[in-house]
């Protein structure tokens, strides 16, 4: 242990605790900016300076480990005065435009200027001598260099936790700046469009693009009939920005709120959880059976989910060899929006050029993917508009509604049934164990062997999961895979499905189903959710979702009475040729660079 | 204050036979090498004064089986033009230097880090080396040396910087700890030293400690080679024994109308006319890296600072708030000031300005800012206004 004095108080930490971590112990309170929990140390900010008995300059707190005998003060004459000199350098470079800025109120910069910096500018203002770029490009999110303060969260997340590095510190001094590769504009670079960069910038230099007012135009547009879904980790989270705890479950809530902000029908992501479930897990049997009982060599194992469009754009940049390897289903979001065109006008009984499709989703990756041109399987574009978690908040406010008195309400039907197996896609681990409980029942006719249905060894926060799950007392129709030992592995966060895909390109994956989410934990953890995020908030999200899962009556994808009639009805069965048209689809090669 | 006065010496370009030095070196211990260099007061000769042998010592003391010896010659600092003369006329004492620093902490590896704008001379310095490592081999060294080159950043001098660019990296200084000494490049344990010191290094194991510290003051012990440069009618390198007045300084290489010199190039301090007699050049006055420009009565100190300032605003890596955003303050501020578009007070708060960088900023560089600016703005407040 080592013992170190600050403000007079003796601390004992274990070597290699920062100073900031043991004055957080003593409950002193150091600003931070530049600083992350997900991310490594940086120490360029300057702003959690501290002093430090005997040493010739100050010391940032956060990249300094703290050592025997250490004197440390953090709010000397001199700390103030560097600290406040260093915030408002700060916002001598930022476009402090904050009454219009999307993270008015949201910005830690703000906080920092609220603390240290108010009052009179001290300094010249330096934005007008640059040229700064607004890169609207992307279809999810807004870089606006003139609100960057050169933290490098952004940079640290894209490379430490998303093996992607699409954006990176260029040119030095004055000039220097985060940009893309070449400077191309973000939709002509390697990017996910995975919104983690937007989850810790610090300020309102990367926020989503919103798509809020086109969904208010729609929702009062008398000839329309405005659906919308909302995916699993939703429920989890859009508490935290309507002044909930991490972790608080809103579903009923937030079903009501919809309702009220007057959405036409209120539908549940779930449900084509459930049904990708049908049909992901259906496919998987097809591939094993090909490959087991016929030989082919050509049948492409492991397969890998395609929930993720983090992910799927990373496997089309990064692996596209491995492309056949992709499941062919479609993202619940799309297979949500184009049964609404279709089986869900059909049945409603309204013309489907009339239907407005919009999603809730705790990613911006989404609207991506919504922008797909293989997403229009309907004759329409599948999902029209795709809102973060962080939105939908957004328009509660801004319709004046009482969260917290709301009533609990119900989804509407059709496609507003979901099981438990659905609400579990929002959690790392959450497919494969959706998929292993409908598919070791179907091919056994027994329950997964796991207590309560819980496959606890696919759950938690471990970057790479591995499960094995032995198939015995097979019925009929499945016998070839008597004794067959399924092989699964889940990995969340994209330097993570990289390690696998590092694996499985070396042909030392002895998996048959691999599922992989693009966000750290998962989309509890998404580039749509509220800011901020770190570990434990994410764990709680996550228990959330698990608590969920527990207090539905079904927990079983192929339990759902909606998914049953829709296969009755429409889709004939999993897998069946209309399911192809309008449930499967193929990705593309992408240039690495 | 000790004052020596203004004395040639020449110990670096000393003409001497290296492989002596080096058969000499090799049968000493490397504790016996260590102790030589810590007897000798030997200080780090790139400008911040690091003593050479405790350099060494904690290096030596690192347990590791890969360790480096790191020459800066990335000698970026404006008015210093000394390790070019040095690498292009005694490439072998470099090379021996850090043979013998090598020896002394165990390193296996050298690495010399050559400023981009001294490629011309990298053909001339391979030949060099080659047959220098022929003849350490015959010695019986176990030691080889690479060359890196620079591509013209003045930041990738500062030694954690250097060693991100030796390792392909952008070249942003890190954080400190852990220092070189420690995990330097390719995290492993580094000694880093300038082209001169590695030089003086080889000349006290050849002269011995007693005759090095026979030069020189208490602080600053030696000789060391200066780049004289400005209103001079003698600009050129000069190797003189530390511990003159700039007003001994001035005596001989002013042109006699001398109103200020900056001692130490952008990063170093002006010392105007009025403080030439009370100000030794060394680690107790003013100490330098070798840069020492004058300048006479016909130039703008204005234009001096805003030279200085135009050249760190655009040669800051500019990761940490202080330097990037602290640089393009302190010059657009002094260019309001100069044109009346800000007060004349403004330059109080640009003090304090440069006061919070000094002590703010996460690397040499940025905190050095403030030592142009200070003394340049502290003594000629006038010629910035009006």
């Amino acid at each position: 242990m080592i013992n170190l004095l600050i403000n007079d108080q003796k601390v004992s930490v274990q070597a290699g605790t920062t100073v900031l971590a043991a004055a957080k112990k003593l409950k002193i309170n150091i600003p931070t900016l530049c600083n992350h929990d997900d991310l490594c140390v940086a120490g360029n900010c300057r702003v959690c300076i501290v002093e430090q008995k005997g040493a010739r300059t100050l010391i940032a707190s956060c990249a300094t480990p703290a050592s025997e005998g250490m004197d440390i003060h953090t709010n000397t004459l001199k700390v103030r005065n560097a600290r406040k000199h260093i915030v408002e350098l700060l916002l001598s470079e930022h476009r402090a435009d904050c009454t219009k800025c999307y993270k008015n109120q949201n910005c830690e910069l703000q906080s920092l200027a609220n603390e240290f910096a108010f009052g009179d500018h001290i300094f010249l203002d330096l934005v007008e001598d640059h040229k700064y770029n607004i890169d609207r490009s992307s279809p999810s999110f807004i870089k606006d260099d003139s609100k960057c303060i050169r933290c490098q969260r952004c940079v640290r997340t894209c490379s430490e936790l998303q093996y992607i590095s699409a954006i990176a510190v260029s040119n030095k001094g004055a000039q220097m700046k985060i940009s893309s590769f070449n400077n191309r504009p973000m939709s002509h670079v390697v990017c996910t469009n995975c919104g983690q960069c937007v989850n810790r910038c610090p300020t309102g230099a990367l926020v989503e693009k919103t798509y809020i007012d086109q969904v208010w135009d729609a929702i009062y547009d008398p000839d329309k009939h405005v659906v919308v879904q909302t995916a699993p980790a939703v429920r989890v989270a859009l508490g935290e920005d309507l002044g909930y705890d991490p972790g608080e479950r809103v579903t009923g809530k937030m079903v009501n709120a919809l309702r009220q902000l007057g959405f036409s029908s209120v539908l549940d992501t779930d449900f084509t959880a459930d049904l990708t479930i049908m049909e992901e897990g259906t496919e998987l049997l097809v591939r094993l059976k090909k490959a087991l009982v016929d030989g082919d060599k050509k049948v492409s194992l492991p397969m890998f989910t395609s929930c993720s469009p983090g992910w799927i754009k990373f496997i089309e940049h990064k692996y596209p060899e491995f492309l056949p390897n992709l499941s062919t289903c479609k993202s619940p979001q799309q297979m949500f929006g184009v049964l609404a065109k279709t089986y869900y006008a059909k049945k409603r009984n309204i013309d489907p050029s009339k239907i407005v499709s919009v999603s809730i989703m705790p990613c911006t990756a989404k609207k991506f993917e919504a922008d797909r041109p293989e997403m229009r399987a309907s004759g329409f574009k599948d999902v029209d508009f795709v809102l973060t978690t962080r939105e939908l908040a957004v328009m509660i406010k801004q319709a004046g509604l009482d969260f917290r008195n709301l009533e609990e309400a119900k989804y509407d039907s059709i496609m507003g049934d979901s099981t438990g197996a659905g609400v579990i896609f929002g959690a790392t681990g959450g497919v494969m164990e959706a998929a292993l409980r409908t598919a070791y029942e179907i091919v056994t006719g027994r329950e997964v062997p796991f207590g309560n249905l819980n496959i606890t060894p696919v759950r938690g926060m471990d970057g790479v999961k591995e499960a094995t799950v032995k198939i015995e007392g097979c019925v009929d129709a499945w016998k070839f895979l008597e004794g067959a030992e399924l092989k699964v592995a889940i990995a969340h966060g994209l330097v993570n499905a990289n390690k696998i895909m590092k694996l499985v390109r070396e042909g030392k994956a002895p998996y048959h189903f691999i599922e992989i989410m693009a966000c750290p934990g998962g989309c509890i953890g998404g580039g749509g959710q509220p800011i901020p995020t770190n570990m434990q908030i994410r764990k709680n999200r996550m228990k959330a979702i698990y608590a969920e899962d527990e207090h539905m009556v079904l927990r079983k994808s192929h339990e759902n009475p909606e998914v049953i009639a829709i296969y009755k009805e429409f889709l004939e069965k999993p897998n069946s040729h209309k399911s192809h048209e309008l449930l499967h689809t193929h990705y593309i090669e992408r240039d690495n660079y | 204050m000790e004052n020596k006065g203004l004395n040639k010496v020449d110990l670096i370009f000393e003409k001497i036979e290296p492989k002596e030095v080096l058969i000499k070196a090799f049968k000493m211990s490397s504790a016996e090498i260590i102790q030589n260099i810590l007897d000798s007061g030997l200080k780090g000769r790139g400008g911040a004064g690091f003593p050479t042998g405790l350099k060494w010592k904690y290096t030596a003391a690192e347990k590791s089986s890969e360790k480096y010896i790191v020459c800066n010659a990335d000698e970026g600092e404006p008015g210093t033009f000394k390790d070019r003369e040095i690498l292009e006329r005694v490439s072998d004492k470099v090379h021996g230097g850090m043979a013998i620093a090598g020896k002394a902490i165990g390193a296996k590896m050298g690495i010399v880090y050559l400023r981009g704008e001294y490629r011309y001379m990298l053909l001339k310095l391979m030949i060099e080396l080659d047959s220098f490592h022929k003849m350490i081999k015959e010695i019986g060294y176990d030691f080889n040396i690479e060359y890196r080159m620079g591509s013209g950043a003045y930041i990738c001098g500062e030694e954690s910087a250097l060693f991100e660019s030796i390792e392909g990296k952008r070249g942003e200084p890190r954080n400190k700890p852990p220092y070189p000494t420690v995990s330097g490049v390719f995290d492993k344990p580094t000694s880093i030293n300038n082209v001169e010191t590695l030089v003086t290094a080889m000349m006290i194991i050849q002269h011995g400690a007693k005759n090095f510290t026979q030069y020189g003051t208490k602080d600053s012990r030696g000789s060391k080679v200066f780049s004289v440069s400005g209103d001079t009618p003698t600009p050129g390198i000069f190797e003189l024994e530390l511990g003159m007045s700039v007003q001994q300084f001035v005596n001989v290489f002013g042109d006699g109308d001398t109103k200020a010199v900056q001692v130490g190039g952008a990063s170093g301090f002006c010392v105007p006319r009025k403080k030439f007699a009370e100000t030794i050049i060394g680690f107790e006055g003013v100490p330098t890296g070798g840069s020492m420009m004058l300048f006479n009565s016909s130039r703008s100190m204005y234009n001096v600072l805003h030279n200085y300032l135009d050249f760190f605003t655009e040669e800051s890596c500019g990761q940490c708030t202080p330097c990037r955003v602290g640089c393009q303050q302190l010059l657009k501020g002094v260019e309001k000031v100069k044109k009346g578009e800000a007060k004349p007070t403004y330059l109080n708060e640009l003090m304090k300005l440069a006061d919070s960088m000094k002590i703010a900023a996460k690397c040499g560089l940025g905190q050095s800012v403030g030592n142009a600016f200070k003394s340049i703005v502290g003594n000629f407040r006038e010629e910035i206004i009006y």
